[in-house]
């Protein structure tokens, strides 16, 4: 019924409308709000030219730089998630279960360890080169024999090697103190002291596999449906698998590697979408980018005041909000499935 | 073979065809002509090729020797989009999402018209107005795919397949599951969608029906093509003895006229009915 249709088209639009107003409020509360008690009104004139040197380098060296990175990290999980959770058909499925994550922390262990590697501008790369090992890793053994891997080989199999790698990271950490103290602060996932220098190199890599899931988000709507009626429907099934594949790799490699190991955002976020939205994947793409943006920034924003004088790192925030959404979603499991 | 004369201009064909499953052979050197704006019906018993047969015809199964001809071109020299552009195709695998409504399942019908950058246009809009109205779902279409009857959804599947507006529709066994009723209204609908010209190829269990509904018979056996043609004339008691090992008497229908197979009496008798 047109009239139905265009209510719903209403809807949508509000929906849109919403999230961004959400997205626009987190962004300002992380620009304004911080452990440094600026005044609001000095941020603001800071932000548009003017402030005292010590506001200039709270807002742009600090506050800026991390709300972007919030920003990248928030969207990239997001969507790493709904990706993910399209792939596999798995509505409990996130981008940690290709073992992307694991890798990344391998890595990123290793260079703490026996290279002696500090900095998070340092994690960001050994994070990105341990995700793509990983996911050539699996990808490689996934399709070992000849056969095309599918989602089902793929996921086992990152499962199985990410477990192998989650192993050796703690084996590592455990054998060497000081490496266990670093990593402990790094896995905890936190925005602390990300800079420009931290985002400048991950943002190309989070807007390629941004734009990658929406080029692949027509097809996975068909594929959904069965492979061959996706087939017949002039879908590259091959294809659009891997480029889905790729765009998980970039979007999780990219937000672990500036943020460490976010849990519950990847999972979360395409749930409340697809609660809210529907099933079509373009509306879940783009709804999961902002909603997980927004989630990112309100938790790290809720992390800097909720422990005075010191932070709570946001990686901690975002399981204490996830865990009651997850358990609400897992027990009306029927308004949330694929 | 039964006709060894070739339709011209036949939309879909296949010469010499062997397809494989793993290393073994399903289909081997066979070759048939959709005839243009027929409703061509697939007979034969289970395992016998037929599903192969629809999946090859439709590109989804590569050729291990020989081709398949849409609109007399090799059906893999053709980009994917092209295919879906000319040849929809309604598996037996189909499977709707949970929550999606009518008519977004049947707009997903439109992905070989779209571009990235322009999803949803005017065309698509008049397609699955159309597609809805064709199969009488337009009632339903805000309703959810899950909520409906055995026969409204496959109804709705076939609306998505109208969608992508092509002159070949293909339809693996598209009343199985349905009661009588639901059967022949899909049947009817079909019957429908032929006379306005579009070409309908399907493989169907119920002879009954396929004698009734097809213009074209394709009777399937170990892989093979055993007979092709009219009902009226392929449709007989030695052929379906032959392909199903069915004992059979073949009558007119008193309906149609067409072949009506009614299986012979091979009961038992039961032993205190052997008594006397």
């Amino acid at each position: 019924m047109p009239a139905a249709r265009t209510g719903r088209r209403a809807a949508r639009g509000a929906w849109f409308g919403a999230a961004l107003a959400a997205l626009i409020t987190a962004v300002a509360l992380s620009v304004i709000v911080g452990a440094n008690p600026l005044h609001p009104g000095a941020v603001l004139d800071t932000v548009f030219g003017g402030g005292s040197a010590e506001s200039r380098f709270v807002v742009w060296e600090q506050r800026i730089p991390r709300t972007a990175a919030g920003l990248a990290v928030g969207a990239a999980l997001g969507v790493a998630g709904a990706l993910m959770q399209a792939f596999t058909r798995n509505p409990l499925a996130d981008p940690g279960l290709l073992g992307v994550n694991a890798g990344a922390a391998f890595v990123v262990a290793v260079g703490i360890t026996f290279f002696g590697v500090t900095s998070p501008l340092g994690y960001v790369w050994l994070a990105c080169a341990g995700a793509l090992l990983l996911t050539v890793a699996v990808y490689a053994i996934g399709s070992a024999g000849g056969r095309a891997a599918g989602p089902v080989r793929l996921t086992v199999t990152g499962v199985a090697i990410g477990a192998v790698f989650a192993g050796l990271t703690t084996g590592l950490t455990l054998t060497h103190p000081d490496a266990f103290d670093r990593m402990r602060g790094w896995s905890a996932g936190s925005l602390l002291e990300r800079g420009v220098d931290v985002v400048l190199p991950v943002l190309p890599l989070v807007l390629v596999g941004l734009a990658l899931a929406l080029w692949a988000a027509p097809g996975l709507n068909s594929i959904a449906l069965g492979a061959d009626v996706a087939r017949s429907q002039g879908v590259s099934v091959r294809r659009i698998q891997l480029v889905t594949l790729a765009a998980v790799t970039l979007l999780a490699g990219s937000a672990t590697a500036v943020a460490g190991p976010l849990v519950f955002v990847g999972l979360v976020v395409p749930h409340v979408v697809r609660w809210t939205l529907g099933t079509d994947q373009r509306r879940i793409v783009l709804g999961s980018m902002v909603l997980g943006a927004v989630l990112v920034l309100a938790a790290d924003v809720l992390g800097r005041i909720a422990v005075l004088p010191s932070e709570m790192p946001v990686g901690v925030v975002t399981a204490f909000v996830g865990a009651p959404v997850l358990i609400i979603l897992v027990r009306r499991r029927s308004a949330t499935a694929l | 073979m039964s006709s060894p004369t070739r339709p011209p201009n036949s939309p879909l064909q296949a010469a010499g065809l062997g397809v494989r499953y793993d290393r073994r052979s399903v289909i081997d050197d066979l070759d048939l002509a959709v005839p243009p704006g027929s409703f061509t019906v697939i007979i034969g018993p289970n395992a016998c090729g037929k599903s192969t047969l629809l999946r090859a015809l439709a590109g989804l199964l590569p050729a291990a020797s020989g081709t398949v001809l849409l609109d007399g071109r090799d059906i893999a020299s053709y980009p994917a989009k092209d295919t879906a552009r000319r040849l929809g195709l309604l598996p037996q695998s189909a499977v709707s999402p949970e929550g999606i409504t009518v008519a977004e399942l049947v707009a997903r019908g439109r992905y070989a018209h779209q571009r990235l950058l322009r999803q949803w246009s005017v065309a698509d809009e008049a397609a699955v107005t159309d597609a809805l109205r064709l199969t009488d779902v337009a009632d339903l279409a805000t309703r959810r795919v899950d909520e409906l009857s055995g026969g409204q959804r496959q109804r709705v599947w076939i609306a998505m397949v109208l969608a992508q507006q092509t002159p070949l529709i293909l339809l693996d066994e598209p009343t199985t599951y349905l009661d009588i009723a639901h059967q022949i209204e899909v049947l009817n609908l079909l019957h429908d969608l032929n006379g306005q010209g579009r070409t309908v190829v399907a493989v169907l269990h119920d002879l009954n029906h396929a004698a009734r509904y097809a213009s074209n018979i394709i009777a399937m056996q170990d892989g093979r093509i055993v007979a092709e043609g009219p009902p009226a004339t392929t449709i007989t008691a030695e052929l379906v003895a032959e392909v199903f090992g069915l004992a059979n008497v073949v009558i007119s229908d008193p309906l149609t006229g067409t072949p009506l197979v009614v299986p012979a009496d091979t009961r038992r008798p039961h032993p205190v009915a052997a008594g006397n």
